[in-house]
């Protein structure tokens, strides 16, 4: 009899155990999915923004046309991307373009006293943050994720319920790891 | 120690703090009962459950009611309506602060919570409320004239991180522990002035002799002192918990360096921040009681200052930016 008791009392255990380690899967799997999404969020944001700061410069910075069409163009390419991959690439082109942007708006020094150029430069700047952030939080979310289905006991049942590691967001194409190089002569 | 160490060490320390209030308060406690009520057969420590529920009552509303009381009483006002009557400069600078909370709350995966600006020229800010998803963030204008961009996203990633953390709720459940230990204090105080328990009863002759009495000298004791040692102990975890934030907050800015020239610009300006009331100190990334307890770093300042020194806060920043002995 104390036997049975016993052992209904570490099945319970065992099955409690069981339920709790799945439902923290499950909620860390959609934390992981959004912040996938959330990532995307923050590229449309960027997407829809970048003709308005253009046009906003536009007429100051007259002699940067070059850099201004580069950006329009490089956002255009974004909108056309197929696929993450290609889309990884795409966005990074982009960012590369704005960066230049940002830089060669230092160049002038009319316009940096510019209260309407500040913002717009604190617009941009904070835009590529929030992509860089939305992607630092996906990475983090995944990697906890991946520690939680890894760690012992949980890894005993995680691939029978059904969990698969995230993969981490990662720079595909080598290129983008290098310092970007900034040219500030006039064109 | 790196970021995350040094968050799990804080983590445990809170923990280790806790237990050791638990234990306070069921010593102070069965002695509390066995000392007025006598130890029967079955010894429900009533006395006990009582306090910690009365103790808990005030603690509970105050954690209920959440922001609103805490921002009413600073003067704070929401950043869109400062925003609509400010000068150009003011205007980036708000915009900035807006931008900075909106970067923290997708780097921690939050919701994005409202952000107020207090008028008071000394840089502090704090975080008010229950949670995410119900929680305030507000900065004074004195903080948004010393910082820059990125000092101000260090300050605000710690704030975030309190709410993450869910500081307000392990600091309520710190309340309420103070609330049961000093009124179990206070009655046994009154209990003895008004002709002691009933411990020449029954108690004593069925108590353990020399054991028993020795329990009682230690627990008068621990009366004499006990709202000396809950301070002390609920001061303890206010610390822990701010170290935590620092921590926290620099995983999401993965800058710690920011931060740690936020806390030196904040401890350069020396006034107390008059608009936050005593009970709000520790939300505070500052303590806003004018420091004279923080400053100093000898034994008492160590023991009842709702913040570590900011010279020790700094150095552990410089050290999860693996800057060892610099500055």
């Amino acid at each position: 009899m104390g036997s049975g008791i016993i052992l209904l009392v570490v099945v319970a255990v065992v099955a409690l155990w069981a339920i709790a380690t799945y439902n923290r899967l499950v909620a860390l799997r959609n934390q992981v999915l959004n912040g996938w999404r959330q990532i995307d969020v923050q590229l449309k944001r960027r997407h829809d923004l970048i003709p308005n700061l253009v046009n906003a410069v536009r007429g100051a910075m007259d002699f940067e046309r070059d850099t201004l069409t580069a950006v329009m163009e490089a956002r255009a390419k974004a909108l056309t991307a197929t696929g993450p991959a290609d889309a990884a690439q795409k966005e990074g082109q982009l960012s590369v373009a704005l960066g230049r942007l940002l830089a060669v708006a230092e160049n002038y020094p009319t316009l940096k006293a510019n209260d309407n150029v500040k913002m717009l430069q604190e617009e941009l700047s904070a835009t590529e943050n929030k992509v860089g952030f939305a992607r630092q939080f996906y990475n983090d979310i995944a990697t906890k994720f991946n520690t939680a289905q890894q760690v012992f006991p949980a890894n005993a049942v995680a691939g029978m319920l059904g969990f698969q590691a995230a993969e981490l967001f990662e720079i595909t194409d080598a290129a983008e790891r290098q310092v970007p190089t900034v040219d500030l002569s006039r064109k | 120690m790196n970021l995350y160490e040094q968050q799990a060490a804080n983590r445990r320390r809170t923990w280790i703090v806790m237990i050791a209030f638990v234990v306070f308060l069921v010593l102070l406690g069965v002695g509390f009962d066995a000392f007025f009520f006598g130890v029967d057969r079955a010894f429900v420590p009533v006395g006990s459950f009582v306090a910690l529920g009365v103790g808990s009552v005030s603690a509970l509303v105050g954690y209920v009611k959440g922001d609103r009381m805490v921002l009413a009483a600073t003067g704070a006002r929401p950043l869109a309506d400062v925003a609509a009557g400010a000068s150009e400069d003011e205007a980036l600078k708000l915009r900035q602060l807006e931008n900075v909370v909106d970067e923290m709350a997708i780097a921690a995966g939050l919701p994005r919570p409202p952000v107020y600006v207090v008028p008071d020229p000394d840089p502090n800010a704090f975080a008010a409320g229950r949670g995410p998803g119900h929680s305030s963030i507000a900065v004074t204008e004195g903080l948004l004239d010393a910082l820059d961009r990125e000092e101000l996203q260090g300050v605000i990633a710690h704030e975030l991180s309190h709410v993450r953390n869910y500081d307000t709720r392990v600091m309520t459940v710190v309340a309420a522990l103070v609330g049961g230990i000093v009124l179990l204090s206070d009655w046994a105080r009154r209990g003895m002035f008004w002709g002691g328990g009933r411990r020449r009863g029954r108690g004593s002759r069925d108590g353990g002799g020399a054991a028993g009495v020795l329990f009682f000298v230690v627990w008068i004791v621990a009366i004499a002192l006990a709202p000396l040692i809950a301070q002390m102990l609920a001061m303890s975890v206010s610390r822990k918990r701010e170290y935590l934030a620092d921590a926290s907050g620099a995983e999401l800015t993965r800058n710690p360096l920011g931060l740690a020239r936020a806390l030196e610009a904040i401890d350069g300006a020396a006034a107390p921040t008059t608009s936050v009331r005593r009970g709000s100190a520790h939300l505070c990334i500052a303590d806003p009681l004018g420091r004279a307890m923080n400053l100093r770093r000898g034994r008492a300042a160590d023991l009842f200052a709702s913040h570590p020194p900011m010279a020790d806060r700094i150095a552990a920043l410089r050290e999860m930016a693996f800057e060892r002995g610099k500055g």
